[in-house]
C-alpha cells in the first residue's frame, strides 16, 4: 500500500489505457467528421477494440498487479476482458447500420460504448472496492446516456430515466454495503478484508457483516437483473436502442456478475454457507419468474429481456455450486450466453428495415421464405438459448447443472431443467412464426448492412463452435478461475 | 468527543429517509434528490469510520471524495435526461411517464 505510482503500472493496465485513448479520439473526431459521413468512426472504434483485444490476449498467462495492489490483471480478469471486448466489437458492428437506419448521425454513440466497456474492464480487474465502484459507475453513466440516445423517441427517454433511477438506487445500496465492510475491517482491498475478517473474533456472526452481505447482494442483484430486483429491466430493454439493449444484456450484466463473483469469493468466503442459501433462493426465483413471464410477451425485445433474466438465474447456479467446478461452469456459460444473446439482438436489428420494426414477434412471420439464411441463424440462436444440442447453450447448461448435481443441489438442477423446457415453448413461438406461417403480403426484402452480416456470422460460428467442440473453451474457463481464491 | 455510534445512527437515518424518498416521490427531480441523500449518508459513514478506526489510513476519506465526484457526474447526466424527457412528455411526474407496462 505504500508503493507509489510508477510507470510500469501503465503497461500492466495497457488495455485500459489504449481503449480510453481510442474512446477520446472518437469523441474528438466526431467534431471534425462531416455530417452524414460518420460510419468510419464506427469502423475505427472496432479497430480500437480489436487492438485492445490483442494486447489483452498477449497478457494472458501472467498475473500482475498495479496501482498499489488495487488493480489485478489475472486470468479471471483477462477472461472477462476478452468477453467484453468481443461483445463490444460485435455491438459496434451492429450499431453502424442501426444508426443509419434510425437517422441518428452521431459518432459519440461509439465513444460512449467504448467508455462503458472501459468501465467493465476496470470492474473485471478490480481487487479494491474503490476501483470496483469507480469502474461500475464508469460503465453505468455512459449506458444511462446511451439508453436515451434516441432523443425524440419517448420510449427511449423513459428507458433512460428508469435505468438512471434504478442504477443510482442500486449504486447507493452497494455503497452502503461497502461502507459497512470498510467499517468492520478498516480495509477496502478484497484480500485485506478477508484476512481481517478471519483474524477478528466472532466476526462472522456480526449482524453488521450480514447486513453488508445482504446490501451487496441486493445491489449487485439490481445490476445483474436478478428477481426480485428486475422490475425495471423489461422496460429499459424495450425502450433503449437495440444495440444498447444488446450491450446491457450481453456485457453489462456479465460485468456485474464478474464483480459479484470476485467480491463474494475473495472478500467474504467465510460467509459462504449464508450466501449460498441467499443465491440459491435468488437463482430459483430468477429463472422461474423470467421464464414464466416471458411466455406472455409479444414484443421480441421484451421477450429477450425476460429470457436474459432467466439466464441470470442459470448463471447463479454456478455460484451456488461454488468452487471450482461451479464457478468455471458459470464462466463458460457467460461466454455462451453473450454470443447467443448478441446474435438474437443482431437479428432484431436485421429486421429493423423500412416500416417494419423488428420488435414484435409477428414481424418474424415468414422469415424462412424471405431470407432462409437469416431464419437459420435465428433458429440456431433460439435453440442455443433453449439449450438444445448441438449448440453452445446445451454444453453450457450441461456443465452448470452437472456442477449443481455434483454438489448435491439436485432439486435446483431439476427445477432448472424444468425451466429450460418452459423456455423452449416461447423460443419455439418465434420459430413457428418464421417457418410455419406464410409470408405477409407486404414482406420487404431484407438488406442487412455488411458489418451486421459480419457480426451475425461471428455469433453463429461461435455458438456452433462451443456447442460442437467445447473442450478448449472449458479449459479456458477452468484456467481463468484457477488462481481466484 | 462525539462517539462513533452517533454518526452511524445519523447516517442510517439519512439513508433510510433517502430510500423512503426514492421509493415514494413521484417527481423525477425529487427522486434524484433522494438518491443524493443516500449517497451522502454513505459519505458520512466513510468519513466517520476513517476518523475513528485506529488501524485505517485515509481510504475512507478518499472513497468519500470519489463518491462525491461520481455523484456529481451522475446528477449531471440525470438532469440532462430529465430535461430531454420534459421536452417530450411535458411532465416530470414518473406516474405519467409510463408508456411501457411494468
Amino acid at each position: 500500500m505504500t508503493q507509489a505510482f510508477n510507470i510500469a503500472d501503465l503497461s500492466t493496465a495497457a488495455p485500459e489505457v489504449i481503449l480510453s485513448a481510442v474512446a477520446m479520439l472518437i469523441l474528438v473526431l466526431d467534431f471534425i467528421a462531416p455530417r452524414g459521413k460518420r460510419d468510419w468512426l464506427g469502423y475505427l472504434s472496432v479497430l480500437g477494440v480489436l487492438l485492445t483485444l490483442m494486447v489483452v490476449i498477449r497478457q494472458w498467462g501472467a498475473t500482475r498487479s498495479a496501482f498499489s495492489g488495487q488493480y489485478l490483471s489475472d486470468p479471471f480478469a483477462l477472461f472477462f476482458k476478452i468477453l467484453f471486448l468481443v461483445s463490444t466489437a460485435l455491438i459496434l458492428l451492429m450499431s453502424i447500420g442501426y444508426l443509419r437506419g434510425e437517422g441518428v448521425d452521431r459518432g459519440e454513440f461509439y465513444g460512449l460504448i467504448l467508455f462503458a466497456t472501459l468501465g467493465m474492464m476496470f470492474m473485471a480487474s478490480a481487487v479494491d472496492l474503490l476501483i470496483l465502484y469507480v469502474g461500475l459507475e464508469t460503465m453505468s453513466i455512459p449506458i444511462y446516456i446511451l439508453a436515451g440516445f434516441l432523443k425524440r423517441e419517448r420510449r427511449s427517454n423513459e428507458a433512460a430515466l428508469k435505468y438512471l433511477l434504478m442504477g443510482g438506487f442500486s449504486s447507493a445500496v452497494i455503497l452502503y454495503g461497502i461502507v459497512m465492510l470498510y467499517g468492520l475491517t478498516g480495509a477496502t482491498g478484497l484480500k485485506e478484508i478477508a484476512s481481517s475478517l478471519t483474524a477478528g473474533t466472532g466476526m462472522f456472526s456480526n449482524p453488521a457483516l450480514i447486513l453488508a452481505m445482504v446490501m451487496l447482494a441486493a445491489g449487485f442483484g439490481f445490476k445483474i437483473a436478478a428477481v426480485p430486483f428486475h422490475m425495471y429491466i423489461p422496460d429499459v430493454y424495450e425502450g433503449a436502442p437495440t444495440p444498447v439493449t444488446a450491450l446491457l444484456s450481453a456485457a453489462s450484466e456479465i460485468a456485474g456478475l464478474a464483480i459479484l463473483l470476485r467480491v463474494f469469493l475473495v472478500a467474504i468466503p467465510g460467509l459462504q454457507v449464508r450466501w449460498t442459501l441467499l443465491f440459491y433462493v435468488l437463482s430459483l426465483l430468477t429463472m422461474t419468474v423470467g421464464n414464466v413471464v416471458a411466455i406472455a410477451q409479444s414484443n421480441i425485445k421484451r421477450m429477450l429481456a425476460y429470457s436474459s433474466i432467466a439466464h441470470v438465474g442459470y448463471l447463479l447456479i454456478g455460484l451456488v455450486a461454488g468452487p471450482e467446478r461451479g464457478i468455471s461452469a458459470t464462466l463458460l456459460y457467460t461466454l455462451v450466453y453473450a454470443l447467443m444473446t448478441l446474435g438474437a439482438f443482431a437479428m432484431v436489428i436485421l429486421l429493423c428495415v423500412g416500416e417494419v420494426k423488428g420488435e414484435r414477434i409477428d414481424d418474424f412471420t415468414g422469415l424462412a421464405q424471405r431470407s432462409p439464411m437469416a431464419a437459420a441463424a435465428m433458429l440456431i440462436f433460439l435453440l442455443s438459448l433453449a439449450g438444445v444440442p448441438p449448440t453452445a447453450g446445451f454444453v453450457g447448461k450441461l456443465y452448470l447443472f452437472g456442477a449443481a448435481i455434483e454438489r448435491g443441489y439436485v432439486w435446483l438442477a431439476v427445477i432448472a431443467v424444468v425451466n429450460s423446457a418452459i423456455s423452449l415453448f416461447y423460443y419455439m413461438k418465434v420459430t413457428m412464426a418464421m417457418y410455419m406461417r406464410d409470408i405477409p403480403p407486404a414482406g420487404l426484402a431484407l438488406s442487412p448492412s455488411r458489418p451486421l452480416r459480419v457480426a451475425l456470422f461471428v455469433a453463429v460460428v461461435g455458438t456452433l463452435a462451443i456447442g460442437v467442440y467445447p473442450g478448449p473453451f472449458l479449459d479456458l474457463a477452468r484456467a481463468s478461475v484457477a488462481g481466484l481464491w | 468527543m462525539v462517539p462513533l455510534s452517533h454518526y452511524l445512527i445519523l447516517s442510517a437515518a439519512l439513508f433510510a429517509i433517502g430510500m423512503f424518498g426514492a421509493l415514494t416521490r413521484r417527481n423525477a427531480i425529487g427522486i434524484l434528490m433522494a438518491l443524493e441523500l443516500m449517497f451522502n449518508a454513505v459519505n458520512l459513514n466513510f468519513v466517520a469510520f476513517s476518523r475513528y478506526l485506529p488501524q485505517t489510513m485515509l481510504q475512507g476519506q478518499i472513497f468519500a471524495i470519489f463518491v462525491i465526484t461520481v455523484a456529481a457526474a451522475e446528477a449531471a447526466v440525470g438532469l440532462a435526461i430529465v430535461l430531454g424527457l420534459y421536452r417530450n412528455f411535458k411532465s416530470v411526474n414518473v406516474d405519467e411517464i409510463n408508456l411501457m407496462k411494468g
